[in-house]
C-alpha cells in the first residue's frame, strides 16, 4: 500500500513525513520525525507518556492515526521550552525533584502545560484529576503534584506583576 | 571513619545531573535509539501454560521476504540441569537460558519459543506467526495450593521434595530459641492465614534494546537495565561471545524496581544480529512485559505470634509459601528472613517455601518478599496489640530491636533506628491528629506497621577525573534510577570543596569503567558513595602533593579545603592558596593528568527500619477504600539529597497502597493473564492519593563515610499490613487476602449486614 504523505506543524515548524495508513502519532513522532522525547508505555492511551498536543488539546499521540495530523498544530515535549528558556513548569519539576527515571516527565509535563492553559488557578483535586491520565510508578505523585500547584501560583503572579 | 558534618552539599536539595535532559525530551532510554541498517526482532511465544515442545519448524517463517534471521532455543547456549547449578549473582543460568527461550518444554503463556528478525516490525510479526509448534499440552498449575497438591503436574521432575518430584524447589529456614517452649509462656497466641496476589513492579518503560555483532564479534548492546554488567555477564554466558567483545551501554532506565535486574531480550537480539549481520532492534509491548516479565510471587502465610499480658512477645512462627513461576528461585529470603526482624523475640521460626508453579518466572520487587511476609506478621502484630489491649505503636516499642538484639538471620545489630522510626509515628503530627468524619455513607480508619529491608553492599568502582580546565567527572557503574547521580554529585562537591555544579556525574557502560554489580538491594548510594570517597580522597592527595611541589614544602603541610591547597598553618609558609582550576592548569608541567579510580567490594551496608501511618475512607456503599492521609517514618542514615530520599519513600508507599488496593494478576480459566495492561491491571493514578508525608530520621550508618544507608525498598514492606489495619480499624472486618479492591470490601459487608439482619 502507498504512504500517505502529511503536511503539519509541529511546535511551530512546517513539517512533512510519511507514513502507513495504520500508523500512530507516536509512531510517526519516534520514527521518521526522530522526535523520541514522546515515549511509549502502553500504546493503549493508559498511561500518558506519548502525550502531545494538537491544536492546544491534549491527546495520547498512541491513540491518533499519524495521517490525521495533516494541517493540525501539533506540540510535542521538545518544543514546551522556548530555545536555551525552559518552560516554568519545567524548571519546577527540575527544583522539587519531581522526576526519578524521567519516562512519564514529557507526558507529565504536556498535560500540566495543557491544564494550566486552561486553567491557571487549579485545587489539588483538579491537577490530581487533570494527571490521572499520566501514570508514574517512582514519585507517588506528591512532588509531580506540588510542582505544578507552585509553578501556576508563580505563572499567577508573573502575570499580575506583568499587569502592574 | 569520619563523618562529614557542617555539609555546604550533603543534605542539599540540587538539581539532579539528569534532570535537564529529561524534562527536555533529550533524554535517551532504551527504545529511543537506532543504527544505521538496523532490523526489528518479534518474540513467538507459547499459548500454553505447560506444554511439551515437540518440535518447531521454521522454514516458511525463513522463506517470508524480508526475514533476515530466525532464532530457537538451539542458538541460546544450554545450561544442562543434571549439571548442577551455575550461578551469576542470585540467578541460575540453568533457569535463565530456558527462560529467555523455551527448550523441551513451554513453562507459561508468554513463555519465549523463538524469535524472528526482519526488516520491519510487521514482517517480524507476520513471520512469527509462520513458525509452527507442535506441542504437547501438559496440565498445569498457577495457584500454590494447586501447585504443591500430591497430584500436581510437576513442572521439573528433577525436582525432588521429600524424596518425589515435586514444584516445592526449597526450604529456607531463621530459628532462635524454642517457639514450643515460647508458645507456652504466652498469655495471648494469635495465628491466621493470609494470601497475597502476583503483582508487577509496573515500570512505564518496557524492556528494549538495540545490539550490533559486528562479523569479528565485537557486540555493542544498547539498552535499559538494573546493572550493564549483568546484561553483558548473561549476554556473554548464553551467547558464548566472551565478555571482552561486549559493549554494554547503559540507557536512561525508565523504571526497574527490581524488575530489570535480569536479560529477557538481550541474548535473543544478540543471536538475531550475528545471525542476520545487522543491528537488532527488540522493544516489548505492555502485554507482553505483563506476560513474560516480573511480577513478584503470589503468596501464602501463616503466622502465630504469642506474647505475655505485659505485652511481651515471646514465640512466633512464620511460614511463607511464595510462587516462584516457571523456575526455582522466589524471594524466600526476604518473607522468612526481615518479617520478624524489626522485634527482638526469644522465640522464633521463620520458614520459607519455593514454589514453581506455570506463570512467568518471578522477578525481584522492591525488597522482594519482605512486603508479602510483613503483611501477614504486621497484621498479627496489630491484632496482638488489640488483644492486650495496647496502643499499636506502644507494644511495637516494648518489643522493639535495637543495639545488641540477635535477628533470627544471623546478625547482631549495631546502632540502629527502629526505635527512632516508631517514636517519630508515634510523636507525628498524624498520629495525633483525630480521624475525623468523612460524608455521610463513609467510615474512616487508621493503621500503622513496621518494616525492614536488609540493604546490600557489594562490588562497585568509580573513576574520578579532574578535566584540564579544572571541574570534575565522576564516573561509576550502576544504573541511576532514583537519583544516585544527584548524591554523588553532592558528596563529590562536599569532599572537594566545590560547587556542585562543577561536578558531572555520568555512567560509564561496561568497556569503560570497573565492575559494578546492579542497581538492587537498596545498595547503590551506599557503595558508590565508598568508591568515590576514595577516589575523591586520593585525587585531593595528588593535589595536596602538587601544591607542595609547587611551593616546594611537605606534602603533610599542605591541606585541601574550599576548593583550593593551603598551608596547613603559618609555620608551613605564607603561601596564596591554589585552587582545582589553577592546579589543573599546572598538571602538565607537575606530574600528568590528575585523577584516580577505586574499586571495592563494599562491606557494613546496615538494614533499614520504617513506620508508617495510614488513614482511610471507606465508602460503604461501593467498597471503595481511599487512603486520605499517610506518613512515612524512615531510619536513612544520612540523607544526602533529601528530594529524592523523600522520592523514595513516596514511590514506595504509592507501589505499597496499589499493592493494598487494586493490584492483582488475574488469571482465566486457560491459565493466561487475563489484564495483561494498564487498564485493566489498576495501579494508582495520580487522583487515588494524598500527599505522602515523610519524617526521615537519621541514624547515621558508622560503617559509612556519609553515613548512608539504603532507602529505596524498606518504605514498601509497610504499606498492605498498615492499609489493612486502617481499614479493619474503619470496618471492624480484618482482610486476610489482598488486594482489598472494591469488589471484596463490598462483599464483606453485604455479608456483615446480612449477618446482623439474620
Amino acid at each position: 500500500m502507498a504512504k500517505i504523505h502529511v503536511t503539519t506543524t509541529i511546535n511551530g515548524e512546517p513539517m512533512e513525513y510519511l507514513c502507513e495508513p495504520n500508523d500512530t502519532m507516536l509512531d510517526a513522532l519516534r520514527g521518521p520525525l526522530g522526535l523520541t522525547g514522546s515515549k511509549e508505555g502502553c500504546s493503549s492511551g493508559d498511561c500518558g507518556a506519548c502525550s502531545i498536543t494538537v491544536d492546544d488539546r491534549l491527546v495520547c499521540s498512541c491513540l491518533m492515526l499519524a495521517a490525521e495530523a495533516e494541517g493540525h498544530e501539533l506540540r510535542t515535549i521538545e518544543g514546551l521550552a522556548d530555545g536555551e528558556k525552559l518552560h516554568p513548569l519545567q524548571q519546577k519539576f527540575l527544583e522539587q525533584a519531581a522526576l526519578q527515571c524521567g519516562i512519564c516527565t514529557s507526558g507529565m509535563l504536556i498535560a500540566s502545560d495543557a491544564l494550566l492553559r486552561r486553567n491557571p488557578n487549579p485545587s489539588e483535586e483538579e491537577v490530581r484529576f487533570w494527571l490521572a491520565g499520566n501514570l508514574c510508578r517512582c514519585t507517588g505523585y506528591d512532588k509531580i503534584v506540588r510542582a505544578v500547584m507552585e509553578t501556576a501560583a508563580e505563572m499567577r503572579d508573573g502575570i499580575k506583576e506583568a499587569a502592574q | 571513619m569520619n563523618l562529614v558534618t557542617n555539609n555546604k552539599w550533603i543534605g542539599q536539595r540540587t538539581i539532579r545531573p539528569d534532570g535537564m535532559d529529561k524534562v527536555t525530551g533529550r533524554a535517551q532510554f532504551a527504545a529511543d535509539t537506532t543504527m544505521p541498517g538496523m532490523i526489528w526482532g518479534k518474540v513467538l511465544r507459547s499459548p500454553h501454560p505447560h506444554a511439551r515442545i515437540r518440535s518447531i519448524d521454521t522454514s516458511k517463517a525463513e522463506k517470508l521476504p524480508g526475514v533476515k534471521a530466525v532464532v530457537t532455543s538451539k542458538d541460546i547456549v544450554d545450561f544442562p540441569i543434571d549439571k548442577g547449578a551455575v550461578m551469576l549473582g542470585i540467578q541460575d543460568m540453568r533457569w535463565m537460558c530456558r527462560n529467555v527461550m523455551a527448550r523441551d518444554k513451554a513453562l507459561f503463556p508468554g513463555h519465549p519459543v523463538a524469535a524472528v528478525a526482519a526488516t520491519t516490525e510487521a514482517i517480524a510479526a507476520e513471520a512469527c506467526k509462520l513458525i509452527e509448534v507442535d506441542y504437547e499440552v501438559l496440565p498445569w498449575s498457577i495457584e500454590i495450593e494447586d501447585a504443591i497438591k500430591p497430584d500436581a503436574s510437576v513442572l521439573h521432575e528433577f525436582n525432588k521434595w521429600e524424596g518425589k518430584p515435586s514444584n516445592i524447589a526449597g526450604r529456607l529456614e531463621h530459628k532462635k530459641g524454642d517457639i514450643a517452649e515460647g508458645f507456652k509462656q504466652a498469655d495471648v497466641v494469635i495465628e491466621r492465614t493470609f494470601t497475597t496476589r502476583p503483582v508487577h513492579q509496573g515500570y512505564i518503560e518496557p524492556h528494549a534494546c538495540l545490539i550490533s555483532v559486528a562479523p569479528d564479534g565485537k557486540t555493542t548492546i544498547w539498552s535499559s537495565s538494573q546493572g550493564q554488567f549483568m546484561v553483558r555477564a548473561m549476554t556473554s554466558m548464553l551467547t558464548g561471545i566472551p565478555q571482552s567483545d561486549i559493549r554494554a551501554i547503559p540507557a536512561e532506565i525508565g523504571g526497574g524496581f527490581g524488575g530489570k535486574t535480569i536479560v529477557y531480550l538481550e541474548p535473543v537480539a544478540t543471536m538475531l544480529a550475528k545471525k542476520s549481520g545487522r543491528p537488532v532492534k527488540m522493544v516489548m509491548t505492555r502485554e507482553e512485559v505483563m506476560r513474560a516479565t516480573g511480577p513478584t510471587s503470589g503468596s501464602r502465610s501463616t503466622v502465630k505470634i504469642g506474647a505475655k499480658k505485659d505485652g511481651t512477645i515471646v514465640a512466633a512462627h512464620g511460614t511463607f509459601y511464595l510462587q516462584a513461576g516457571a523456575f526455582p528461585g522466589s524471594p524466600i529470603r526476604g518473607a522468612a528472613g526481615c518479617s520478624f526482624t524489626p522485634y527482638d523475640i526469644p522465640n522464633l521460626l521463620s520458614e520459607g517455601f519455593d514454589v514453581c508453579s506455570n506463570r512467568s518466572k518471578v522477578a525481584a520487587y522492591r525488597a522482594p518478599g519482605a512486603p508479602i511476609g510483613a503483611y501477614a506478621v504486621e497484621c498479627v502484630m496489630d491484632e496482638v496489640a488489640e488483644a492486650l489491649k495496647m496502643d499499636p505503636l506502644d507494644f511495637r516499642l516494648k518489643n522493639a530491636a535495637k543495639e545488641g538484639t540477635k535477628a533470627a538471620h544471623g546478625p547482631t545489630f549495631p546502632r540502629i533506628g527502629y526505635i527512632e522510626t516508631v517514636e517519630a509515628a508515634k510523636n507525628s503530627p498524624h498520629y495525633a491528629a483525630p480521624l475525623g468524619k468523612g460524608p455521610a455513607g463513609t467510615l474512616r480508619g487508621r493503621g500503622v506497621a513496621s518494616g525492614f529491608w536488609f540493604n546490600a553492599g557489594g562490588e562497585s568502582s568509580a573513576q574520578v577525573n579532574i578535566t584540564e580546565d579544572g571541574n570534575v567527572v565522576v564516573t561509576t557503574g550502576h544504573p541511576d534510577i532514583g537519583g544516585s547521580r544527584a548524591g554523588i554529585a553532592n558528596i563529590c562537591a562536599e569532599l572537594l570543596g566545590i560547587d556542585y555544579k562543577r561536578v558531572s556525574v555520568i555512567i560509564g557502560d561496561t568497556q569503560t569503567i570497573g565492575f559494578s554489580n546492579l542497581t538492587g538491594g537498596s545498595r547503590v548510594l551506599f557503595a558508590s558513595a565508598m568508591v568515590v570517597t576514595q577516589s575523591a580522597e586520593k585525587v585531593i592527595q595528588t593535589l595536596r602533593e602538587r601544591a607542595a611541589k609547587i611551593w616546594n614544602i611537605d606534602p603533610e603541610a599542605v591541606k585541601w579545603d574550599q576548593g583550593a591547597a593551603h598551608p596547613v598553618s603559618p609555620n608551613a609558609g605564607q603561601f596564596e592558596p591554589l585552587t582545582l582550576k589553577e592546579l589543573a592548569e599546572k598538571a602538565p608541567a607537575m606530574g600528568g593528568p590528575i585523577g584516580a579510580g577505586v574499586q571495592l567490594n563494599t562491606a557494613g551496608a546496615d538494614g533499614g527500619f520504617g513506620t508508617h501511618v495510614c488513614d482511610v475512607e471507606i465508602d460503604t456503599d461501593l467498597g471503595i477504600a481511599r487512603v486520605i492521609r499517610y506518613t512515612a517514618v524512615q531510619d536513612v542514615g544520612r540523607a544526602i539529597h533529601p528530594g529524592y530520599v523523600e522520592g523514595q519513600l513516596q514511590g514506595g508507599v504509592a507501589q505499597g497502597i496499589g499493592w493494598a488496593l487494586n493490584e492483582e494478576y488475574i488469571y482465566n480459566k486457560d491459565g493466561k493473564v487475563d489484564n495483561p495492561g494498564f487498564l485493566d491491571y489498576r495501579m494508582p493514578v495520580c487522583s487515588d492519593l494524598p500527599m505522602i508525608d515523610c519524617i526521615m530520621v537519621e541514624v547515621p550508618n558508622p560503617k559509612h563515610p556519609q553515613g548512608v544507608k539504603g532507602v529505596g525498598e524498606v518504605p514498601l514492606v509497610p504499606v498492605m499490613a498498615a492499609v489493612a489495619s486502617a481499614i479493619y480499624n474503619a470496618l471492624g472486618i480484618r482482610f486476610y487476602s489482598l488486594p482489598m479492591s472494591p469488589p471484596k470490601i463490598s462483599a464483606a459487608l453485604d455479608a456483615n449486614v446480612k449477618q446482623a439482619a439474620e
